[in-house]
């Protein structure tokens, strides 16, 4: 609030001035409202909440893999609405070492009479794991093109970090799969590849 | 200091303008005041009247009068046209006719902008009722149009309904641009910011509120468009986006929009317990930083609304506490009023019974907030008649009875006739048990677990649903009366003075009553 000492009067402010700095905050919380959708998505990249997993993991380092411990990763497949892919999970859970590298294969098939492109997104529960669960490959990665009645193995490699807080027993990693029209179509509006 | 305004404008200027034209083409701030009223009026009618659908359809379990989809139109209609056609269109109206006269201004600082708020509101609220009459039907997502239900499953008319919300944001915008100039520079010599009336220093915050986030409620809705017609995916999983990226977008403009409906109210209020405890405002210092402090926490706490969506822990204690310290400026106001009344001679005029009944129930509201912002309470009561119940309580006899209380408290300045004491009485009681009647159930009903916007309830809600119908149907039809009340005011009764009560101050009754189409043409002096 700004406030005027009680002793001096107000500078005469034109209307003109009010308008402009009324509007100027107008325009840049208009801009503030559309700046919120990357803001968001970078919050949630950097916190690791929403359950979002990051893109390609690149490790730096040679990992060492702690023998000493197990994690349960789930995992889940699910159909966006109107896909009528049959999409599934080849394990339904595996048991890894943190540090160590596993390869894991979802199976998708294409039931219909036409080409089809699919697009897989991920979501990790509980979303305090998403730092620590790192894909190396992953199909999520980019868009699948299926033809009409053919069926695939997509492969995902992940390894969950050492640094994964010790509470964290059991991560659930679920995929949903969307229709994403024929391939032509979608090529041109693939949007999605850098977003993981 | 009254005197020498009037006579000395009659001689330069004429009165109104004749015929439509003088509604049209106005630029008068109490004819634009008074036609906001009228239309707010009229919305509340409107709104109303769908309310009296949904309890008709709710008095008894099972689908007797309308069939569900007509019933979520009536839902979302109910809540959109009361919030943004007669709450906020009444304060705007009550700002336009109260703020020149309070702060001794001859009109508002941009008249001609004025005019052109105002006609943008009746064009919104057309496009928005037309969808009623849509192949599809009206929106029927809710007044808070979550996505993908408003985007990827919403009617065809939704359109309309983004248009129409940004036309009355449009409008909103310029009201509160209009205020901020109108009290920045248009304030009588020796009027400094901590001498203001309490209605004008909310009127100020709220209009600062209103530039803050209706931009970002065009935005969230602009993006809403675009999802639909333009093929982009900003609420859309399928292709990269998050409908929960959504519901913070809204929360963030609909947050402080519960306070732009509230603080021109608190402001009222302060001045109508002083005037009928025959007591200065306890407190005016604090009032006015309460407000500011509202204000501020507001844009805080916006996630307390989607608990269940899944918030990190952190973010449900960060958001929880951030909300619970609402409750202390609130306090202070509350406390404050009630420390006006103390050993004051106090009379109860139906201004003043609205106003009593205004902080106890809205305190209510507000305790009922406090429970819902407790966030492993909030699991239990989200999305319940719990919710329904807390935001009626405070915007029935929290805005709404704060327009009624505001109305009666002025209605002899701009009529000059006093209304009929009575009438008003009788309005306020059959209002007060009405709105009693109709939601303090719903509290027992959220908390055993009744969904909201829902047409149809299990047997175990069914006398509680009858008791809550009966009490909206007495609530709703008790609105005619004031329609009566104020019909008849205009039209004559006992002569108004200057000043019809006791204890009142302020520039505005030191003007005759009715006030003259034009005043304060020449500043008055504030010591």
């Amino acid at each position: 609030m700004a406030e005027q000492p009680a002793h001096k009067p107000a500078p005469p402010r034109s209307n003109a001035r009010v308008i402009r700095w009324c509007l100027a905050g107008v325009v840049g919380m208009f801009a503030f409202g559309f700046a919120l959708v990357p803001l968001y998505d970078v919050f949630c990249d950097i916190t690791g909440i929403n359950g979002k997993t990051s893109g390609r993991y690149e490790s730096t380092e040679a990992s060492t893999v702690d023998m000493n411990r197990t994690v349960k990763v789930q995992f889940l497949a699910q159909n966006g609405p109107d896909m009528p892919w049959v999409f599934r999970p080849v394990l339904r859970s595996v048991e890894v070492h943190p540090g160590e590298a596993t390869t894991v294969n979802f199976y998708a098939e294409n039931p219909t009479d036409r080409d089809m492109v699919g697009q897989a997104v991920p979501s990790l529960s509980p979303s305090e794991g998403t730092l620590y669960f790192h894909k190396t490959e992953c199909f999520c990665f980019n868009q699948q093109p299926l033809a009409a009645g053919q069926n695939t193995k997509m492969p995902l490699v992940f390894i969950v970090d050492q640094d994964l807080p010790s509470h964290i027993t059991k991560l659930t990693l679920s995929y949903t799969l969307y229709d994403q029209g024929e391939p032509q179509v979608a090529l041109a509006n693939t949007t999605i590849i850098d977003n993981g | 200091m009254s005197a020498v305004a009037d006579t000395h404008a009659q001689d330069h200027h004429h009165g109104p303008a004749s015929g439509i034209s003088r509604w049209l083409l106005t630029t008068n701030h109490k004819d634009i005041g008074t036609m906001y009223l009228i239309f707010s009026f009229t919305m509340f009618l409107l709104g109303g009247t769908m309310a009296m659908v949904i309890r008709a359809e709710l008095f008894q379990p099972g689908l007797q009068i309308v069939q569900p989809e007509f019933f979520n139109q009536m839902t979302t209609m109910h809540g959109l046209i009361m919030v943004f056609g007669a709450v906020m269109p009444a304060f705007v109206g009550l700002a336009n006719w109260m703020i020149p006269l309070m702060i001794g201004a001859p009109d508002m600082a941009l008249p001609r902008m004025n005019n052109w708020s105002f006609w943008l509101l009746p064009c919104a609220f057309l496009i928005l009722v037309s969808t009623l009459f849509m192949e599809g039907g009206a929106p029927n997502f809710g007044w808070t149009f979550y996505a993908p239900l408003s985007t990827t499953y919403g009617p065809p008319s939704t359109t309309f309904f983004i248009f129409a919300i940004h036309i009355m944001g449009v409008s909103s915008i310029m009201g509160a641009i209009n205020v901020i100039a109108t009290v920045l520079n248009m304030r009588a010599p020796g009027m400094t910011l901590m001498k203001m009336p309490m209605f004008v220093w909310t009127w100020l915050i709220t209009a600062f509120l209103l530039i803050a986030v209706m931009p970002v409620l065009a935005g969230v809705v602009t993006m809403m468009l675009m999802d639909i017609n333009f093929g982009t995916s900003f609420f859309n999983a399928a292709g990269g986006g998050d409908p929960v990226l959504f519901q913070h977008v809204f929360w963030f403009f609909g947050h402080p929009e519960v306070y732009i409906m509230i603080l021109p109210a608190f402001g009222a209020i302060s001045h109508i317990i002083p005037a009928f405890s025959r007591k200065r405002l306890f407190g005016y210092a604090s009032m006015v930083y309460a407000v500011g402090a509202i204000a501020l926490l507001s844009f805080l706490v916006w996630a307390h609304h989607m608990f269940t969506v899944g918030v990190p822990v952190a973010g449900q204690l960060f958001f929880m506490y951030a909300t619970l310290l609402i409750a202390v400026p609130t306090g202070v106001k509350v406390f404050n009023w009630v420390a006006t009344m103390f050993r004051g001679s106090l009379t109860f005029e139906a201004p003043m019974l609205f106003a009593i009944a205004f902080v106890i129930l809205f305190s209510i509201g507000g305790f009922s907030g406090l429970m819902l912002a407790i966030a492993p309470a909030d699991f239990q009561y989200h999305d319940t008649y719990f919710v329904v119940a807390h935001f009626h309580y405070v915007l029935v006899p929290g805005a709404i009875f704060g327009i009624f209380a505001s109305a009666y408290f002025w209605l002899p300045k701009w009529t000059g006739y006093m209304y009929d004491e009575t009438l008003a009485k009788t309005h306020f009681w059959l209002s007060f048990i009405g709105m009693n009647l109709a939601f303090f159930p719903m509290h027992f009903l959220g908390l055993a677990g009744m969904p909201r916007r829902i047409p149809d309830y299990a047997l175990q809600f069914a006398d509680f649903n009858m008791v809550s119908s009966v009490g909206a149907f007495m609530f709703g039809s008790t609105q005619l009366l004031f329609l009566l009340i104020v019909v008849k005011c205009a039209r004559g009764g006992e002569k108004a003075p200057a000043n019809p009560w006791d204890g009142a101050e302020g520039l505005e009754w030191e003007i005759p009553s009715p006030a003259p189409y034009h005043t304060f043409s020449t500043p008055p002096e504030v010591k």
